[in-house]
């Protein structure tokens, strides 16, 4: 393996994607150091959910270098390998497997090979199955197991995916608009959550919601038009004139 | 006994379906050659083959609904799998016959003795063996399976395109089976069998023997199929079918789950195929014909699209119809297809499965069921 280009968990340098000519991401360059937990804000269209995406490997990015833990070169690995390196992502429409029960969807999350004949002589262990029913708790869905997750409310089915993220337990998590929906407390839980999930693995979330990401209490970085327009903690960047105009002083 | 085994294991849909197979593999060739022609309880020759071909047609439903059931790939050319495991079965039935071909070669083909032929191709080598024979029943359809869904799946082909292109290959292979120097007889295909080990074919022994072993490989292809979808494989195939993009993320390869099962789903219509062709007593290429690949679907969503034993009932059912309709009323048969169909989808969403669910409602938990087979883009 090539000696690492970088110390930081994640490298995004002078990233650009355009669709039909609109430059949804624009020069961007933002770094994660491990152990990191990053808020992003911006505006609608930002190019929050493409950054992801870019991260992700369902976008290719038209110009830039993409580096995970400084060796993984992240622009030429489809969606399941980057996966598998340990960058797990829970998406702005929560995104859950409708036919299946929450503990299925938990299972499928859970961290374990991903192959084919793995998955067809798959006998869940007594670990796996505490896992499932600690996270269950956590994610307070315990009493829903059994249902469907098609018939899950908005917020619990934010709540699935968080827990979808917590049993995958990758070195990153990105989570895209985790708070959505879900009521103050509900709000303020997940924040409690999102910091303690921080003690042992990196976190870049995106949510527009300033009270939640007040409680984080972790560095922000303010996208604008597809790139970097400020970076700070909280009170900085509010304070900065440009971010007040384009984004908090809507 | 065995049912409660059974049920206990695969559930009691699959459970009860397997136990009444094993019971009729045994009761209907009971009933065809040890109780006398005179008695009510007499199960006549024709009736066993037309059960056996239904049986045959369901392993087929069963096939297809593990691949559109289960993994949302609507297969439009499934009749190309089951005519190429037939067209296997059908080359072994012509060596049986030896010299006893109407040109008296003792190991070409009459066709091909026709045609001037004075070698075997390469393609009938070792058919005369049985074991060989067996083998290629699996593997042509199999390897076919797997060469298209290698290019089909790792380009992300999916939906309507997917099902055009398999429809596409049952096409093709009508064409290329209707060329007389494929090899394969042609238009005519490949009939007039005589043996099928040693025993002769039109015996009632071998009729009964068949329709035996039709009911055991119905009742081995949802036991088998009934284990792959209530593995953890089965959890992947179903996260796939609603949202494809969702189960990437999560580090699952689609594309190699939709391999295994469409190659699986393929070798078992192949199956089906080479147990229908000695029932039949024929195989020519109109078993490519993409109407038939479109029949299967039919049968599929009259029985209930991931139920498996309903994709069976609804074989059974619906070639049950057509064999009435093409008795009573042969001209309307298309039409009654028609509409059978377009019920079946509109007021029957889940086929017969779904109706005998909602008329007695239980606790047994049906198979995930998505309300819309529609992928949902993951944001
Ligand atoms: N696949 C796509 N094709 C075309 N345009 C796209 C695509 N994905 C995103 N865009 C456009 O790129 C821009 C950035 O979108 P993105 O979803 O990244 O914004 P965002 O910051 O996440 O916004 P929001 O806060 O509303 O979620 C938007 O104008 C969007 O319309
Ligand atoms: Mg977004």
């Amino acid at each position: 393996m090539a000696a690492p280009l970088t110390s930081a968990l994640l490298y995004l340098d002078g990233v650009s994607v355009s669709f039909d000519g609109f430059r949804a991401l624009n020069n961007l360059s933002l770094v994660l150091e491990p152990g990191e937990m990053r808020a992003i804000i911006g505006p609608n269209g930002a190019g929050k959910t493409t950054m992801m995406d870019v991260i992700t490997g369902k976008t290719r990015p038209d110009t830039g270098d993409v580096y995970f833990q400084g060796t993984h070169d992240l622009r030429r690995l489809d969606e399941a390998a980057i996966a598998e390196l340990g960058i797990g992502r829970k998406f702005q429409k929560p995104t859950v497997f409708d036919a299946h029960t929450v503990e299925d969807n938990l299972l499928l999350a859970l961290k374990a090979p991903r192959g084919v004949y793995a998955n067809l002589v798959h006998h869940l262990s007594g670990a796996q199955a505490r896992r499932i029913d600690e996270i269950l708790e956590t994610v307070r869905l315990a009493e829903r197991r059994r249902e469907p997750a098609g018939a899950l409310s908005h917020g619990q089915r934010q709540w699935l995916e968080i827990g979808m993220l917590l049993a995958q337990d990758p070195a990153l998590l990105l989570v895209d608009e985790p708070v959505a929906g879900m009521t103050d407390a509900e709000t303020a839980e997940t924040a409690e959550l999102l910091r303690r999930i921080n003690r042992t693995h990196s976190v870049i979330v995106v949510e527009h919601d300033m009270h939640f990401v007040r409680e984080l209490d972790v560095k922000v970085t303010v996208l604008h038009e597809g790139s970097v327009l400020a970076e700070g903690d909280l009170d900085a960047v509010s304070a900065d004139e440009r971010v007040v105009e384009v984004y908090l002083g809507r | 006994m065995i049912a409660r085994a059974l049920v206990s294991r695969f559930g009691p849909l699959v459970g009860i379906a397997v136990a009444i197979l094993l019971a009729l593999a045994v009761a209907v060739p009971a009933l065809n050659l040890l109780v006398p022609a005179g008695s009510p309880l007499h199960v006549p020759t024709h009736v066993v083959v037309l059960l056996g071909k239904w049986l045959a047609y369901a392993l087929l439903a069963v096939s297809l609904d593990l691949v559109w059931g289960y993994c949302g790939i609507l297969s439009l050319g499934h009749g190309a799998f089951f005519a190429l495991g037939g067209y296997a079965m059908g080359m072994y039935l012509m060596r049986q016959i030896g010299p006893r071909g109407v040109y008296g070669n003792p190991v070409l083909p009459d066709f091909m003795v026709f045609l001037n032929w004075t070698e075997l191709p390469v393609t009938w080598w070792g058919f005369q063996s049985f074991p060989y024979a067996l083998l290629m029943v699996v593997l042509a359809p199999g390897l076919l399976a797997l060469a298209l869904g290698w290019f089909a799946f790792r380009s992300r082909v999916t939906g309507v395109y997917l099902s055009i292109i398999t429809q596409a290959m049952t096409y093709a292979l009508l064409l290329a089976f209707f060329r007389n120097n494929m090899g394969f007889g042609g238009n005519n295909g490949l009939t007039d069998f005589k043996d099928i080990l040693g025993h002769p074919i039109q015996g009632p022994g071998v009729r009964a023997a068949l329709f035996a072993a039709t009911a055991l490989a119905l009742a081995a292809g949802l036991l088998i199929a009934r284990f792959v979808v209530t593995s953890k494989l089965g959890l992947v195939l179903v996260a796939i079918r609603d949202a494809e993009a969702r189960a990437r993320f999560l580090g699952y390869r689609a594309e190699r789950y939709k391999l295994f099962v469409f190659t699986l789903s393929a070798a078992m219509a192949g199956c089906a195929g080479a147990l229908y062709v000695p029932q039949v007593g024929i195989i020519n290429p109109s078993e490519f014909s993409p109407a038939n690949s479109i029949e299967a679907v039919i049968w599929v969503a009259v029985g209930g699209r991931g139920t498996l034993v309903g994709a069976a009932l609804g074989a059974v059912l619906v070639n049950a119809a057509k064999s009435w309709f093409t008795g009573a009323l042969p001209d309307y048969w298309l039409f009654a297809l028609g509409a059978l169909f377009i019920v079946a989808t509109v007021v029957l969403p889940k086929g017969v499965m779904g109706l005998a669910a909602r008329l007695r409602p239980r606790k047994a938990p049906l198979p995930p069921q998505a309300p819309v087979p529609a992928q949902q883009p993951a944001e």
